[in-house]
């Protein structure tokens, strides 16, 4: 069966992704530690216990972010 | 009844927290994480600053500082470097609380790349709004008494005033200022950026400022972990040698052997 895929901008660039998708479910795809990233969804943090009720949509912005070494 | 110690100092409190440590150290910049975490340990530092960054997809997510930072070992400090302009840091300090494990901000808007010196105008924008927010505010800023007193006010919880530029490692360019800022306010000073070894880390603390931080200082000497010993004493002896208080300084001599029981 084929699967649909819709376009997002993630992290600055286009990405095709699977129809249906939430954000805990793109984590899992691109295997990110949920409890290391934080994720920004058309500018808005969410928070990491409410990442699989976020549905994703095409043309939605995703950032997602950690901390590196810095001064 | 203990007899008192004489090297006691005052507890190092920024916004209601006590820290063990009044030399925090930055996480930039090392060849490896390993030379990170040795240099960090042998410095002593519990505050150690993090940068927020996308995470870069193509590459495995060792590059993520918290794989080899334990937030139960160092308090994480997310900053806002690289930051132009007061809603581009006010966003990255968002993004900072939900990755870490405090209120905690240390706040740059930089309004020049050349120099990376401070806009001050974004600074005290960000410094109300996140504040407001709830965040604890560390704002690196100029060595400019007037900016320093705006940013108290804007509610930072502390004041970072440089000692020269970052990474520059020039040592503290302007002593007065710093020791002008420390007496005015009442918020904690902690010198941020410029030092380049340790006597400069000395003078730092030599004027009564409450803490000091710095990376490059320690990332780029040819041997990190020993300059990071030698930056641990040279705050400690600086800080000691403040409470102790200094003798005045003349312009003439006087000697320390007596005049009486001279040969005649």
């Amino acid at each position: 069966m084929r699967t649909d895929l819709q376009t997002i901008s993630l992290n600055g660039t286009a990405r095709e992704i699977p129809v249906p998708c939430t954000l805990g479910e793109l984590l899992t795809q691109l295997d990110l530690d949920r409890r290391i990233v934080v994720v920004e969804h058309n500018r808005i943090i969410i928070r990491r216990d409410t990442l699989d009720g976020v549905s994703l949509a095409a043309g939605d912005m995703v950032e997602i972010v950690h901390f590196v070494g810095g001064g | 009844m203990s007899p008192v110690d004489p090297l006691h100092d005052l507890p190092f409190v920024i916004g209601g927290r006590t820290f063990r440590s009044r030399l925090m150290v930055g996480t930039g910049k090392y060849a490896t994480n390993a030379d990170m975490i040795a240099t960090i340990d042998a410095s002593g530092a519990e505050v150690v600053t993090v940068a927020v960054r996308r995470v870069d997809l193509d590459r495995k997510q060792e590059e993520g500082v918290l794989y080899h930072l334990s937030p139960e070992k160092y308090f994480l400090l997310a900053n806002t470097a690289g930051c132009y302009d007061a809603d581009e840091a006010i966003r990255y300090a968002r993004l900072g609380r939900e990755a870490g494990f405090n209120e905690f901000v240390k706040l740059e808007v930089i309004g020049d790349r050349e120099t990376l010196l401070p806009d001050v105008d974004g600074l005290l924008i960000a410094t109300r709004v996140l504040a407001k927010e709830g965040f604890q505010v560390l704002a690196y800023t100029n060595d400019d008494l007037i900016t320093a007193l705006r940013l108290q006010d804007a509610g930072a919880a502390a004041v970072m005033p440089l000692a020269a530029p970052i990474g520059s490692g020039l040592g503290m360019i302007n002593p007065f200022s710093i020791r002008t800022i420390k007496r005015r306010l009442t918020v904690p000073v902690i010198v941020d950026a410029g030092v380049g070894t340790a006597s400069d880390a000395c003078l730092v603390m030599e004027q009564g400022v409450d803490g000091i931080l710095m990376n490059t200082a320690l990332a780029e000497a040819k041997e990190t972990v020993r300059m990071a010993h030698a930056m641990r004493l040279g705050t400690d002896a600086g800080r000691q040698a403040f409470l102790a208080g200094r003798m005045p300084r003349r312009e003439v001599a006087v000697p320390s052997s007596p005049f009486d029981g001279m040969l005649s």
